[in-house]
C-alpha cells in the first residue's frame, strides 16, 4: 500500500520526438492517495492505457519519475513494483483449474502452500468463485474470467496498487454492471488503491471516488464526479461528460461582459477582452424554457425517458436543453433561460477562474 | 422446418466426385482387388482370400522394415518437434529480421525431395561431399555407404534440415498469435521463463504442434523419395523403410498380391496412428 507520485512525466514511443504529436504522454503530474479508487477517463487513443503501463511498469517512460510512497520505481520491474493489473481482455492461465490460476502468483513469489490454500479460498470467497476452484480456467465465460484476472491481483497481500485497463470491454451489459458493483463492494473491504481505465463515462463516475480526464496525452481535470459535472475545467471535460454534453457557444467579449450573438449573457465568471477564443459553456440541465430570455426556434425533440432532450436554434447557434417527462415544450415564439451561475466563460477551452477575472 | 429439395446441388458436387473417384477410390479398390487375388500372368486372377494378408503379417521382412520405419518415424519426431518449437522461441517477433528468418526457414522446404536427396548424397560422399570429407579429415570413419550407424545419422540429419522448417513455422505462427496481456500479466505475476513457457506458450502452441506432429509423423512414415536418392536402402537392407520395400516388392518383384496387400496393411497403420495421436492430444480439450 503505497501512495502514488508521478512527478514531471513524458513520454514518447518514438525514439527522437521533436514536436508535440509525438508524444503520447505530453506531461503529467498527479499523485494518487493510499487506498482511493481512481478512474482514468478519456477517449481511445488519449494515453490511458500507455500512462497505466507506466505505472505498472510495463513501460518505462522517456522523462519523469513514478514514487510509491518515497521510493523511486521508475527502473523496476513489474513484480518489483507489487502492482496487480486486469487487463482489456480476461488473462487466464488455460491449462490451470481456477485455483491454481489463484494461486499462482503465490507460488511464484514462494509461498507455503498451506498459506497459499488459506489465501486462494478467502479471495476466491469475495469473487464468488468458490464453487468453480477445481474447474478448468478455460472453461468459465468472460466474466468468470476476469474475475480469476482479478483474484490473481487480489490475493497477493504486497500490492500496492490494481490497475484496471478497460476491464469491462467484453462482458456482457447485463453482467457489466453486476462485475463494477462487485469491484466497488472489493474496494470498500480491501482498500486498495485501484486505478480504473476507461472510455465508459457511466463507469469512471459510478466507479471513482475521483475521476482524472484525459485528452490527448494531457491531463485536463482531476476531480470528484461532481465537480467534473458541475464545473468542469475545460470544453472537452464538459463535453465528454454528460449525456448530452455541456453547451459550448461562441460569445464575444465586450468590457467584460459575454455576448451571444449581440446579446448580453450573466455568467458566474468575467473575461476580459484579450482572452483568445471565447466560448460559453452551460450545460442542457441548466437551460429552460421561459417567458422571458433568447428566442428560439425548436428545430428537434428526442425523448430519452424521463427526460427529452430539445434542440432549439438561436440564429446560428444550435442549443441543447432538457425538459422533463410532462412539462410543455412551446411550438411558437419559445425563449430559454440560461442560469447565470452555471454559465461560464471558457478562453481557447479553459475556464477563466473567477478569481483572476 | 421444411427442406426444399435442390437437384441443382449435383452439379457442383459431381465434379469432386468424379475427380476423388479417379485420384483415390478407384486406385485404392484396384489395390483391394489385386490383395485378395493371385495371376500366373496372362492376365488371369485366381481368388486368393487373406492369403497374402497372412504372408505379409507373418513375414519376417515386413517386421523388419516396420521396426526401421518406426525407428526412423519416432526418431526424427523426438528431434524435429523440440527443436522446432526452439527455435520458434529463438526467432524475433518484431522488426525486419522476422521476414529474414522466415524466407530462410522455408527454404528448404521449397526443395524438391529428389533434389533434396541427390544433394545430400554428394554433400555426405566421403571421397568429394563437403561433410564426409570434413568428417573424414577431422578423424572420424565416415562412410555412409557402407557403415549402417552412418547410413542412419545422415538419413536423420537430412530429414531433420529438410522437415524442421515447417515445425518451425507452425510453432512461430502459434506464438505470435499470443497477445501481449499475457505476457504483461506473467510479468506481474512474477512468472519465471519456464513458466511462461509451460503455461501461457506451450498450451497456446498446442493446436499447431498437434498438427506439426500429425503432419510429419505421416509424411515420415510415407517417406520414400530422399532416402531412396540418399542410400537406395542400403547398406544391405538398414535403411529399407516401409515405402522403399514395398516398391521393391510391387516393380522389383512384381508380385502385385503381396504388394496389394502390404499397401493395405501400411495404410491402415497409418491411419490408426494418427487417430491414436489426435485422440491422445485432443483428449482435454473437450470437457
Amino acid at each position: 500500500m503505497a501512495k502514488i507520485t508521478l512527478s514531471d512525466l513524458r513520454h514518447s514511443y518514438m525514439p527522437n520526438p521533436s514536436n508535440d504529436e509525438d508524444w503520447a504522454l505530453k506531461y503529467l503530474d498527479l499523485s494518487w492517495d493510499d487506498g482511493g479508487a481512481y478512474a482514468l477517463l478519456g477517449p481511445s487513443g488519449c494515453g490511458k492505457t500507455t500512462l497505466l503501463n507506466i505505472i505498472s511498469g510495463l513501460l518505462v517512460p522517456s522523462h519523469g519519475r513514478i514514487l510509491f510512497d518515497e521510493n523511486d520505481v521508475t527502473a523496476l520491474a513489474p513484480d518489483e513494483r507489487r502492482i496487480a493489473q486486469v487487463f482489456q481482455f480476461p488473462v487466464v492461465y488455460d491449462t490451470m483449474t481456477v485455483f491454481d490460476n489463484l494461486a499462482f502468483p503465490l507460488r511464484n513469489r514462494g509461498m507455503a502452500e498451506p498459506e497459499v490454500k488459506a489465501r486462494v479460498n478467502e479471495i476466491a470467497e469475495m469473487t464468488d468463485l468458490t464453487p468453480m476452484l477445481k474447474q478448468r480456467a478455460s472453461g468459465l465465460t468472460a466474466d468468470g474470467k476476469q474475475k480469476i484476472s482479478l483474484g490473481r491481483g487480489l490475493v497477493r497481500t504486497d500490492v500496492n496498487a490494481i490497475l484496471f485497463d478497460e476491464p469491462l470491454t467484453v462482458i456482457d451489459p447485463h453482467l457489466k454492471w453486476q462485475l463494477r458493483s462487485k469491484l466497488k463492494e472489493l474496494h470498500q473491504r480491501v482498500a486498495n488503491t485501484m486505478i480504473y481505465v476507461t472510455h465508459d463515462q457511466t463507469e469512471a463516475l459510478t466507479f471513482a471516488d475521483k475521476v482524472v480526464v484525459m485528452n490527448v496525452g494531457e491531463v485536463v481535470q482531476v476531480g470528484t464526479p461532481v465537480e467534473l459535472f458541475e464545473k468542469p475545467q475545460h470544453t472537452f471535460v464538459g463535453h465528454f461528460i454528460g449525456s448530452p454534453g455541456m453547451n459550448v457557444l461562441a460569445c464575444d467579449i465586450n468590457n467584460g461582459k459575454a455576448f451571444l450573438a449581440g446579446t448580453e449573457m450573466k455568467t458566474s465568471n468575467k473575461a476580459d477582452s484579450k482572452s483568445g477564443k471565447t466560448e460559453i459553456g452551460i450545460r442542457p440541465e441548466f437551460i429552460s424554457f421561459a417567458d422571458e430570455g433568447l428566442p428560439v426556434e425548436v428545430t428537434r425533440v428526442s425523448d430519452a425517458g424521463r427526460f427529452s432532450v430539445v434542440d432549439v436554434m438561436h440564429k446560428d447557434l444550435a442549443i441543447k436543453l432538457l425538459v422533463n417527462e410532462g412539462e410543455n415544450i412551446p411550438s411558437e415564439g419559445a425563449k430559454i433561460a440560461m442560469k447565470p451561475e452555471q454559465s461560464r466563460i471558457y478562453a481557447d477551452g479553459w475556464l477563466i477562474e473567477e478569481a483572476s477575472a | 422446418m421444411n427442406k426444399t429439395v435442390n437437384q441443382k446441388a449435383w452439379f457442383f458436387v459431381t465434379p469432386v466426385l468424379i475427380l476423388v473417384a479417379f485420384n483415390a477410390i478407384i486406385p485404392l479398390m484396384t489395390v483391394v482387388n489385386y490383395s485378395v487375388q493371385e495371376t500366373f500372368g496372362d492376365n488371369t486372377f485366381f481368388w486368393a482370400g487373406v492369403l497374402w494378408f497372412q504372408e505379409v503379417l507373418n513375414s519376417s521382412r515386413f517386421h523388419e522394415a516396420m521396426g526401421r520405419q518406426l525407428l526412423f518415424t519416432f526418431s526424427i519426431l523426438a528431434i524435429e518437434i523440440p527443436l522446432g518449437v526452439i527455435i520458434a522461441l529463438a526467432m524475433p517477433r518484431k522488426g525486419p529480421w522476422v521476414s529474414v528468418c522466415l524466407v530462410l526457414m522455408a527454404m528448404p522446404l521449397l526443395i524438391p525431395w529428389n533434389v533434396v536427396g541427390a544433394m545430400w548424397n554428394i554433400f555426405a560422399l566421403p571421397d568429394i561431399g563437403l561433410l564426409g570429407r570434413t568428417l573424414n579429415e577431422l578423424g572420424f570413419d565416415y562412410n555412409f555407404t557402407r557403415q549402417i550407424g552412418d547410413a542412419w545419422f545422415t538419413l536423420l540429419l537430412m530429414d531433420v534440415w529438410h522437415w524442421t522448417s515447417l515445425v518451425v513455422l507452425l510453432a512461430y505462427a502459434g506464438l505470435v498469435s499470443i497477445p501481449d496481456a499475457y505476457y504483461q500479466a506473467a510479468k506481474i505475476d512474477g512468472a519465471s521463463n519456464w513458466s511462461i513457457f509451460r503455461f501461457i506458450q506451450l498450451p497456446k502452441m498446442k493446436r499447431v504442434l498437434t498438427i506439426a506432429i500429425l503432419l510429419r509423423f505421416m509424411d515420415s512414415f510415407n517417406i520414400y523419395t530422399e532416402p531412396f536418392v540418399l542410400t537406395g536402402g542400403g547398406p544391405g537392407n538398414s535403411t529399407t523403410l516401409l515405402s522403399i520395400d514395398l516398391v521393391k516388392i510391387a516393380l522389383g518383384q512384381f508380385d502385385l498380391g503381396p504388394a496389394a496387400a502390404m499397401s493395405l496393411v501400411y495404410f491402415l497403420i497409418i491411419l490408426l496412428l494418427s487417430w491414436v495421436f489426435y485422440t491422445l492430444m485432443m483428449r482435454d480439450e473437450e470437457q
